[in-house]
């Protein structure tokens, strides 16, 4: 028995450190495994062909991973915190100011004629706090879409837009007036066009140029105002603007031909050149006698994050490589959004007109605010605007929305 | 059971008094099987203990070495003893609640006492270096250069020098000392250095495994200036405009000579007119968290509104679906021959067996106001399902009770196939009717069964964050506050409070946690002392 034991023990033994040696030859591996780049699923295949021609130039393996689009930051974030994050991190402009706090991603340093190279509202975006973050590679604003067929004029203002996506409607062409995202929970995205034609802002301008976030927009009688003129074309009103259109239909509306009119961005295009739609593009109009529309403009960029091992290669790569006008012609090719460096944006525009149309139509848009105080103003801004197209007084749902923001910013 | 607890009892540490315990008789011999599963358990107990532990001694986490080996011991003890009897039914079970609730517990108490959130996650030291290390200026109007990164001497592993190659084409070599021209280097097309007497080219990848030497490396140029890299191909001329100094625990900002003093109590360092800088650190709160969900007026108005509703979703969601589960498993439970019973069968459990994200998102689209298939179907004006409070309730409760019943349909049938058809005919030929033979005899006994099942459906419910999130994220939302919605349950409204206002902030979070954790707590623990006294039946 007691033979039996010690051998049982040994073989025990013996086993397992078979194993763990398996699994410690691994994970001594790992860390000098070479560089890795997160991209969300749609970047990653466009990526690793550069990455692995990088890999080769450089004698160094380099990996890129697929991380799913709606964890990618969160999951960086955590990653970064236990030590095992990437080298580089593909991702939106806007996360930078979380990004900062946490520590997770070091500035680029570009020379100036690179940063000449690009784009002044891609720049202007991945620059936080007086430094340049990223490195920027596309760009993406709303725009709107319109079935040609149904209506072949672009609308110089909403009201035009409505009065033909309603006289459609009553002729029973199509069922609804517009089809602009809202949801039950409301969408600040898809309406900062009409909030900013209206008059409202979100923050001021600090000295810096960037957002302030002392100074709210939102609560201010300029915003109680906007949220009027919003209302009017709700569904208490014109019935434009709707809760009930979101973001899981408003794609089926458009390419089933049920509505004239598409508030989207370029992400939309395909969808849109897949359903054989006829389509011209335009800006997002404003309102008769308002300002401007603003729309958000959304810049995706390379980040070398802080606690990666690689720095000198990502780096290198970042700042060096990804600046090169191939990849970036690449990149659209995937996926076609404005690329951010000038050469290439007017060599797409000119071959391709929907990237030219949808680059005319952010012409006058801003970054998204990319500091972290945007995070409180999403959630209760968003249904603010969805209680005001529901019927609800503006004054109430702006005050206590600002009441919920002001709150949390402190 | 029983008896083994009253023979200890009997026998105070003795171990010859022992009796037989059950399988006794089998354990010393043990069948070969039975010999090679254990061995066979104790081997992957081992490789796991052994695949846990080099991490962790790796990177130095004692702690967490000296539990996976006592662990382990453990187990082997249990095990490769004769003694320990009882305490091989039982240590699988108390490791697993220990890993899997104890210590998660544990974990999110200790959490609830910090200010762990965005911007407050790592170490002071890590908030330090971050805040330096991102503070690097390019001066204005630096040179670009063009960097070579070489070692001195013959071998690529010798000392750090830059050679640099300005705009112009002169070439430099960079080292602590600073910035001298160099002579008789060859340069490539791109403008890098190939070679250069008494230096070595360092090949990038060699370069990568000095990242930190490389990236910490600056040529001095001036006050406070010097020459860096960015990359293994560039380099540019920057300051530091933010600087530690450890005597006066603060950070200057030498660009407008701003101070910023650490706030050990905030976790952040905070210049005298109140402004911070973005990069924090994790500091102790004590019960700061909890007093903050407790002292704000209007957390504390909705706070009973939620708690009302929680109740009464996980109450009649637990209700509803036990009716409508043992309805059906009763309706099939029947003695005559039905055709396709199992395919009836099989349709019910549908709803189980599909995933419940898809169905939720699935529902939701079905219940739109103007696109919605139920609105299509039902005659009459359309109903706003989801921008009305009470129809808003219903619709969650729908969807929620159609994803619930086949299980209890499932557990319901099992239980009525264990009870004996003979109790209900007896009760029959004694003259009670249908009604009266399930209700006094059929209910109780499948009551035993059921009970707890019901208490972990209600526990199951009360937190059911997908239920209330994929469908109505909580709402609608009354017009004065955003924050706290018609169907929010404790759990979508806490979810909301730490994680959809600003940024992800998990102090707050874990605080809120212990809070849900203790009202379900005092729930379970009545409804279990409740449920036990439907076991009377078997005394």
């Amino acid at each position: 028995m007691r033979i039996r034991s010690a051998g049982l023990l040994a073989g025990t033994a013996a086993l397992a450190l078979a194993t763990a040696c398996a699994g410690g030859g691994q994970e001594a591996d790992q860390p000098q495994g070479g560089m890795v780049i997160w991209a969300d699923p749609e970047r990653t295949a466009v990526l690793e062909p550069f990455a692995e021609e990088f890999g080769e130039a450089n004698g160094i393996k380099v990996d890129v991973r697929e991380v799913a689009v709606d964890t990618i930051q969160a999951d960086f974030v955590t990653a970064h915190e236990g030590g095992s994050g990437p080298d580089v991190l593909v991702g939106a402009h806007d996360w930078i100011g979380n990004l900062v706090q946490n520590g997770a991603i070091d500035p680029v340093q570009l020379p100036q004629e690179k940063v000449d190279a690009l784009n002044d509202v891609a720049v202007e975006a991945t620059t936080y706090d007086g430094r340049l973050y990223g490195v920027p590679y596309a760009m993406e604003n709303l725009a709107l879409i319109r079935n040609t067929a149904l209506a072949p004029e672009a609308p110089e203002t909403v009201e035009d837009l409505v009065e033909t996506g309603s006289r459609l409607k009553d002729e029973g062409e199509v069922q609804e007036i517009l089809g602009l995202q809202v949801s039950q929970t409301g969408d600040p995205y898809h309406m900062q066009p009409f909030y900013t034609s209206a008059g409202g802002y979100l923050f001021g301008t600090g000295d810096n140029g960037a957002p302030d976030p002392s100074d709210l927009g939102v609560g201010k009688p300029a915003s109680v105002e906007a949220f009027e003129r919003i209302a009017e074309f709700g569904e208490e009103g014109e019935g434009a603007f709707k809760r009930s259109i979101d973001g899981d239909n408003v794609g089926s509306l458009f390419t089933q031909g049920k509505t004239a009119y598409f508030v989207t961005g370029p992400w939309s295009l395909a969808a849109v050149q897949e359903a054989g739609v006829e389509y011209g593009i335009s800006p997002v109009p404003g309102f008769e006698g308002g300002e401007e529309p603003v729309p958000f403009v959304g810049v995706q960029a390379f980040f070398v994050a802080s606690g990666s091992k690689n720095k000198v290669l990502a780096q290198e790569f970042v700042t060096n490589y990804v600046t090169d006008p191939e990849l970036a012609t690449a990149l659209y090719e995937a996926d076609p959004r404005p690329p951010a460096l000038n050469e290439v944006a007017e060599k797409v525009g000119e071959e391709d007109a929907d990237v030219g149309a949808f680059t005319d139509a952010g012409a006058n848009g801003r970054p998204m605010p990319a500091i972290p105080e945007m995070d409180a103003v999403w959630d209760p801004f968003g249904k603010a605007q969805a209680a005001v197209i529901g019927g609800a007084d503006p004054k109430e749902a702006v005050e206590s929305a600002a009441e919920a923001i002001r709150e949390e910013i402190g | 059971m029983a008896q083994d607890r009253s023979s200890a009892g009997g026998a105070p540490g003795g171990a010859p008094a022992r009796p037989p315990l059950p399988g006794g008789s089998l354990a010393p011999r043990g069948s070969a099987a039975g010999q090679a599963a254990k061995t066979g358990m104790l081997a992957l107990a081992a490789a796991i203990a052994l695949w846990a532990v080099f991490p962790l001694y790796a990177a130095g986490q004692w702690v967490g070495v000296g539990v996976v080996v006592a662990a382990t011991a453990l187990i082997f003890y249990v095990y490769l003893s004769k003694r320990a009897v009882p305490a091989k039914y039982l240590l699988p079970g108390t490791l697993f609640l220990v890993a899997f609730q104890i210590v998660p517990v544990l974990y999110t108490l200790s959490t609830s006492v910090t200010n762990y959130s965005d911007g407050h996650r790592g170490t002071k030291e890590q908030a330090i270096d971050q805040i330096e290390a991102s503070s690097v200026e390019r001066t204005a109007d630096a040179t670009a250069y063009t960097l070579t990164v070489a070692a001195r001497g013959s071998s690529p592993e010798g000392e750090l020098v830059f050679l640099l190659t300005a705009p112009d084409g002169a070439a430099y070599a960079g080292d602590e000392d600073g910035l001298r021209p160099l002579t008789g280097a060859e340069v490539g097309p791109s403008g890098k250095i190939t070679d250069a007497p008494g230096y070595t080219v360092v090949p990038p990848s060699e370069a990568n495994s000095r990242s930190e030497e490389i990236t910490g490396f600056a040529v001095p140029t001036g006050a406070g200036t010097g020459i860096r890299s960015s990359g293994f191909s560039s380099a540019y001329e920057g300051r530091s405009s933010l600087t530690y100094d450890s005597g006066c625990d603060c950070i200057t900002d030498s660009r407008n000579g701003r101070v910023y003093t650490a706030d050990d109590e905030r976790g952040a360092f905070v210049s005298d007119n109140g402004e911070r800088l973005p990069q924090g650190w994790r500091v102790g709160v004590g019960l700061d968290n909890f007093l903050r969900f407790v002292g704000d007026p209007e957390t504390r108005s909705s706070f009973v509104g939620i708690l009302t509703w929680n109740v009464a979703f996980a109450a009649g969601t637990t209700a509803m679906v036990f009716a409508l589960g043992l309805g059906v498993a009763l309706t099939l439970h029947t003695r005559h021959r039905l055709r396709g019973r199992t395919a009836y069968r099989l349709l019910v459990v549908l709803p189980y067996a599909m995933p419940s994200f898809a169905m939720f998102l699935l529902w939701r689209s079905m219940f739109n106001a103007d696109f919605g298939l139920l609105n299509r179907m039902l005659p009459g004006p359309d109903v706003d399902w989801f921008g009305q409070p009470w129809t808003a309730r219903a619709a969650v409760l729908i969807v929620n009770i159609w994803l619930g019943f086949p299980y209890m349909f499932l557990v319901a049938t099992g239980a009525l196939q264990s009870i004996p058809r003979e109790l209900v005919q007896a009760a029959r030929i004694d003259g009670a009717g249908a009604w009266q033979a399930l209700r006094q005899v059929t209910f109780p006994l499948l009551m035993v069964a059921m009970a707890p099942i019901l208490v972990a459906t209600f526990a199951f419910n009360f937190n059911n964050f997908n239920a209330v999130w994929l469908t109505t994220e909580g709402g609608p939302f009354p017009t004065d506050n955003p924050l706290a919605g018609a169907t929010d349950l404790l759990i979508t409204y806490t979810y909301r409070l730490a994680f959809g206002v600003s940024g992800a902030q998990y102090g707050y979070a874990a605080a809120l946690s212990v809070f849900i954790f203790l009202i379900v707590t005092v729930m379970s623990v009545v409804s279990l002392r409740r449920s036990a006294s439907l076991e009377e039946v078997h005394r």
